[in-house]
C-alpha cells in the first residue's frame, strides 16, 4: 500500500454548451507560439464525430494505450520496448499534420490597404500558417461543431463502428433526427500513463505530489513515441522546437491553489477540481483486469476513501500535510466519482486509468423522450426511454464504460431521478420516496448531489490545496526575491520581452516600440530563422 | 604542411569535438533533440530515415573495423587478406548505397516539401552539405578505387596513421603518400567531427538504450520552490478591495 494524491477533474457534460471558451483561454495561455499552431491542449469535440485528430479513438490504427497480451499481461498496444526502439527512425503510427489540420491565417491586410473606389469587394484569403502559401480550408480542430458534416463523416466515428450494427444503423445522421453533445477534452493525467511508459528518454514523468503528467523539456529528445502511445492523442510534437508538449494541468496555478485556466474560465461552470487519494501499488492490477467492463469498478477500487481513518493515518505517515487530507475530504471529484458514482472515465478500455472523468449527458435522452411523444419531466417516461430506446445510451457506453450500457443507464437514471425529485420538491414540497428507492439513494443524498451539480460555488467546485505548506517560507522568499517567470524560456509560453514583441508584431523604432510589420523571416525565440505569420509580407 | 594537415588540424578538430559537446551539453539541453519533422512529412521519411540510419550504422562499423583493427590481428585470427577485402568492399558498398539512398531521400524531402523546407535551419543545410560531400568522397574511394579500380591498401597507411593519433605519434608521411580521394575523405572526416557538436547530430549520444531496463512509469518529485501562493478569488472577494491595497 503506497498512498498518493492526484489532482483530478470531472466535467458535467449536460452543462457544456460548446462555447469553446476553455479551448481559447487554454490556447492563449499555453500554445499561442510558433510550432504549436495546430496544438490544442484543451479541445471541445461534437459527438458523434470523428474528433481531433481525426479518428483518434481508432486504436487499431493509432496503437494508443494498453492491451492484455495472450498471457494476460499488460502491454502497450504499440508493442514492447525492443519493438518501440526498432521504430525510432520512422514511427509508422505517428499522426501527421494532416491528421490534425493545417493551421491557417488570413491576409487581412488586403482589406485594410485596399484602395478606395474598387468595383469589387476585396477578399481576404486563407494562407497556411506553416508555409505562407494560399490554401483552401478543409479541416480544423473543430470542423464538426454542432454536427457539421456529420451526415458524411460521423458514421465513421470509432464509437459508432464499435457498436452492434443494428444499433449503429439506428443512429441516423439526418437533420434533427440524431442526438449530439459536446465533449471537452484535456490530458487525462492517467494513473497508468501510456505516454510516460513509452518515452524512450525518460523525459515524461508523473509528479509524486499531485500526479500531474509533464514533459521535461530539457530531457525530451524528440523520439515522438509518446504521441503514438497516448490513446487520447493529447501529447503533441512542437515542430519548431522538436520536443513533445502536453497539457500541464496548469501546474503553476494548481500549486498556487488556483483552478486550471480551462476550469476558471468555463462559462457553464461544468468543471470540478479536487484531490483523490489512491493506492499506487494497486494500479497495475486494476489496469490488468481481464474483462474491459470491470475496469470502471477496478479503478474505483484503487481510490482510497479520504474519510476512512485508516486512509488518514496512511496519508499522515506518508508525510501529506493536513491541508491536503482536508482537501481530499472536501473534494467534489471524490464525491462525484465514488459517493454518487455518477462520473465515468473516458474510454476505460484503454487501460490507462484516466483521471479526468465525465458526468454523462442526460440531454440526448431527454431529446429522445420528447421525440417519442413522451413527457421529459416525467421520471417514468425517462426511465422507460433509457431502458428501451437504448439510443444514445449505447453510444455513451462506448465512450464511458467500454460498451456496458447498463452502467451508463444507471447513471442516467440517477440524473433523471434527481431531476424529477427536485421538481416535486420545489413545486409542491413533496418527497418522491419511490424515486429514491429506484436509484438507491436517500433524499438527502439526492439533494446534496443536486446542490453540487446545480449551484455549487467556486470554492465548492474547485477544492485545491496549495503547494506543500512546509515550503511556505521558501515561497515567500522566492516571491519576494524575483520577478522572473519560470516560463520565460526559449520556446516557452512566458511573456518575455522577445515573446511579447513577436506575438504582437512589435518593432523598435527611435527608442519606442510600436506595432508594425515584421520581415517574413524573423529570428525566433530559440534563435532559429522562421516564417512569421504575416503572409502579406514580401516572399524572399 | 604535412604537419599542419595531418597533425594540427586533426587534433584541433578532435578538441573542438570534445569541448563543443561539453559546452553544448551544459548550455543547450533544450536544443539537444532529433528535431523530428515526421509530423510535417511522413511518407518519404518512412523510407529514407531507416535507410539512412541503418546504412550509417554499417558504415560506422566498417570504419571501426578498417581503422582500428590492425591487419596483423586479422591475420593472426585466420582471416585471409582476400576474405577481409571482400567483406570490406561488399559490406562497404551495400551499407554505403543504403546511406546514399537514404540521404538522397532525406535531402529531397527538404526541397520537395514546403513545410519541411520552412523548418530547415542554416545549420541543417551545412550539415547536409557536409554529410553529402563525406559520403561522396567515401563512396568514390570504396567504389572507384577498391571495387572498380586497382585497389588501395589503406590498412597499411591510413589506418596506421589514424591509430597513431591515439598514441600521440601520427606518422604524417603515411598520409602524404595516400591517393587524393583518401586524403580528402580523412581530412573531411575530422572537419565533420568538429562540426558534429553544433548540429542535430548530438542526438546520437542520447540513443535511449536505458529505456530497455527502466520501469515503465516514471515518478518524479517536484524540484525547487513551488510557485507563489496567490489569493483565491473568493478570498479577494470576501476581504474587499481596501484590504488588498496595502
Amino acid at each position: 500500500m503506497r498512498i498518493r494524491a492526484q489532482v483530478a477533474m470531472v466535467m458535467n457534460l449536460d452543462k457544456c454548451i460548446g462555447c469553446h471558451t476553455c479551448s481559447v483561454t487554454c490556447k492563449q495561455t499555453w500554445t499561442n507560439r510558433e510550432g504549436t499552431e495546430y496544438v490544442w491542449f484543451n479541445n471541445v469535440e461534437t459527438k458523434p464525430g470523428i474528433g481531433y485528430p481525426k479518428h483518434y479513438e481508432d486504436q487499431e490504427r493509432w496503437k494508443g494505450g494498453w492491451q492484455l497480451d495472450a498471457k494476460g499481461r499488460l502491454v502497450l498496444r504499440s508493442g514492447g520496448r525492443v519493438r518501440r526502439l526498432s521504430r525510432i527512425f520512422a514511427n509508422p503510427d505517428l499522426p501527421t499534420l494532416d491528421d490534425y489540420y493545417e493551421p491557417a491565417t488570413f491576409d487581412k491586410d488586403v482589406l485594410v490597404s485596399a484602395p478606395a473606389g474598387l468595383t469589387d469587394t476585396p477578399v481576404k484569403q486563407p494562407r497556411s500558417a506553416l508555409t505562407g502559401e494560399p490554401i483552401s480550408l478543409e479541416w480544423g480542430a473543430n470542423w464538426e461543431d454542432g454536427l457539421g458534416g456529420a451526415h458524411e463523416r460521423a458514421g465513421t466515428d470509432p464509437n459508432i463502428t464499435a457498436m452492434a450494427s443494428d444499433a449503429a444503423a439506428r443512429v441516423k445522421f439526418e437533420f434533427e433526427k440524431t442526438f449530439m453533445f459536446h465533449l471537452p477534452r484535456i490530458c487525462e493525467h492517467c494513473l497508468n500513463p501510456a505516454c510516460v511508459s513509452a518515452c524512450p528518454s525518460g523525459a515524461m514523468y508523473k509528479r509524486e505530489e499531485d500526479g500531474i503528467v509533464l514533459v521535461d523539456q530539457d530531457r525530451c529528445r524528440g523520439w515522438r513515441m509518446c504521441v503514438t502511445a497516448c490513446p487520447y492523442k493529447k501529447v503533441y510534437v512542437n515542430h519548431a522546437t522538436g520536443k513533445a508538449e502536453k497539457c500541464t494541468f496548469c501546474f503553476p496555478r494548481i500549486e498556487a491553489g488556483q483552478p486550471t485556466i480551462c476550469s476558471e474560465t468555463c462559462v457553464g461552470r461544468l468543471r470540478y477540481l479536487g484531490l483523490v487519494f489512491y493506492d499506487e501499488d494497486a494500479v497495475l492490477a486494476a489496469a490488468s483486469v481481464q474483462d474491459e467492463r470491470d475496469l470502471l469498478a477496478a479503478q474505483r477500487k484503487v481510490f482510497l476513501d479520504p474519510h476512512d481513518p485508516e486512509t488518514v493515518r496512511l496519508a499522515t505517515e506518508a508525510g501529506l500535510p493536513e491541508e491536503w487530507v482536508l482537501a481530499a475530504q472536501a473534494s467534489p471529484v471524490w464525491r462525484l466519482i465514488s459517493d454518487y458514482q455518477i462520473a465515468l472515465p473516458l474510454h476505460p478500455e484503454y487501460r490507462t486509468l484516466p483521471m479526468v472523468w465525465y458526468v454523462p449527458p442526460l440531454s440526448p435522452v431527454l431529446d429522445a423522450v420528447g421525440a417519442a411523444g413522451l413527457d421529459d419531466t416525467d421520471a417514468d417516461d425517462v426511465f422507460h426511454t433509457i431502458r428501451d430506446l437504448r439510443i444514445p445510451v449505447e453510444y455513451l457506453a462506448e465512450l464511458f464504460t467500454a460498451g456496458d450500457a447498463d452502467a451508463v443507464a444507471g447513471v442516467l437514471m440517477k440524473l433523471a431521478a434527481m431531476r424529477s425529485y427536485m421538481r416535486a420538491r420545489t413545486l409542491d414540497g413533496t418527497v418522491a420516496e419511490e424515486l429514491c428507492e429506484a436509484v438507491g439513494m436517500t433524499g438527502q443524498e439526492i439533494e446534496s448531489m443536486y446542490r453540487l451539480l446545480a449551484i455549487a460555488k467556486y470554492d465548492e467546485r474547485y477544492v485545491i490545496p496549495t503547494a506543500y505548506s512546509k515550503d511556505a517560507a521558501a515561497l515567500e522568499a522566492q516571491a519576494a526575491s524575483t520577478s522572473d517567470c519560470s516560463l520565460d524560456c526559449a520556446g516557452g509560453p512566458g511573456m518575455t520581452e522577445a515573446a511579447t514583441a513577436e506575438r504582437f508584431h512589435l518593432v523598435a523604432e527611435g527608442g519606442q516600440t510600436r506595432p508594425g510589420r515584421r520581415s517574413l523571416f524573423a529570428r525566433r525565440g530559440d534563435g532559429r530563422l522562421g516564417l512569421s505569420i504575416d503572409p502579406t509580407g514580401e516572399r524572399s | 604542411m604535412n604537419t599542419l594537415i595531418w597533425i594540427v588540424v586533426p587534433y584541433a578538430c578532435l578538441a573542438v569535438f570534445v569541448v563543443g559537446h561539453v559546452w553544448r551539453w551544459r548550455h543547450d539541453q533544450f536544443g539537444w533533440t532529433t528535431h523530428t519533422s515526421q509530423l510535417l512529412e511522413s511518407r518519404i521519411l518512412r523510407l529514407g530515415s531507416p535507410l539512412f540510419h541503418l546504412g550509417a550504422f554499417g558504415v560506422i562499423i566498417g570504419h571501426a573495423m578498417g581503422l582500428l583493427v590492425p591487419a596483423s590481428l586479422t591475420e593472426k585470427i585466420g582471416v585471409s587478406e582476400h576474405v577481409y577485402h571482400a567483406t570490406a568492399v561488399w559490406g562497404g558498398t551495400v551499407t554505403g548505397i543504403m546511406l546514399v539512398a537514404g540521404l538522397a531521400l532525406l535531402i529531397a524531402r527538404r526541397f520537395v516539401n514546403g513545410r519541411v523546407r520552412r523548418v530547415t535551419t542554416t545549420m541543417d543545410k551545412v550539415l547536409y552539405v557536409a554529410l553529402a560531400s563525406m559520403v561522396i568522397l567515401g563512396m568514390t574511394a570504396t567504389l572507384g578505387t577498391n571495387l572498380l579500380g586497382e585497389g588501395y591498401d589503406y590498412r597499411e597507411t591510413i589506418a596506421v596513421w589514424f591509430r597513431g593519433m591515439f598514441w600521440f605519434s601520427p606518422q604524417t608521411d603515411l598520409m602524404a603518400g595516400a591517393p587524393l580521394v583518401y586524403q580528402l575523405h580523412a581530412l573531411g572526416g575530422f572537419l565533420f567531427l568538429a562540426l558534429w557538436p553544433f548540429t542535430r547530430l548530438v542526438h546520437v549520444w542520447s540513443a535511449p538504450l536505458a529505456y530497455l531496463w527502466r520501469p515503465y512509469v516514471v515518478y518524479r518529485a517536484r524540484r525547487g520552490a513551488p510557485a507563489a501562493v496567490a489569493p483565491a478569488p473568493a478570498t479577494v472577494r470576501d476581504r474587499g478591495m481596501h484590504d488588498i491595497r496595502h
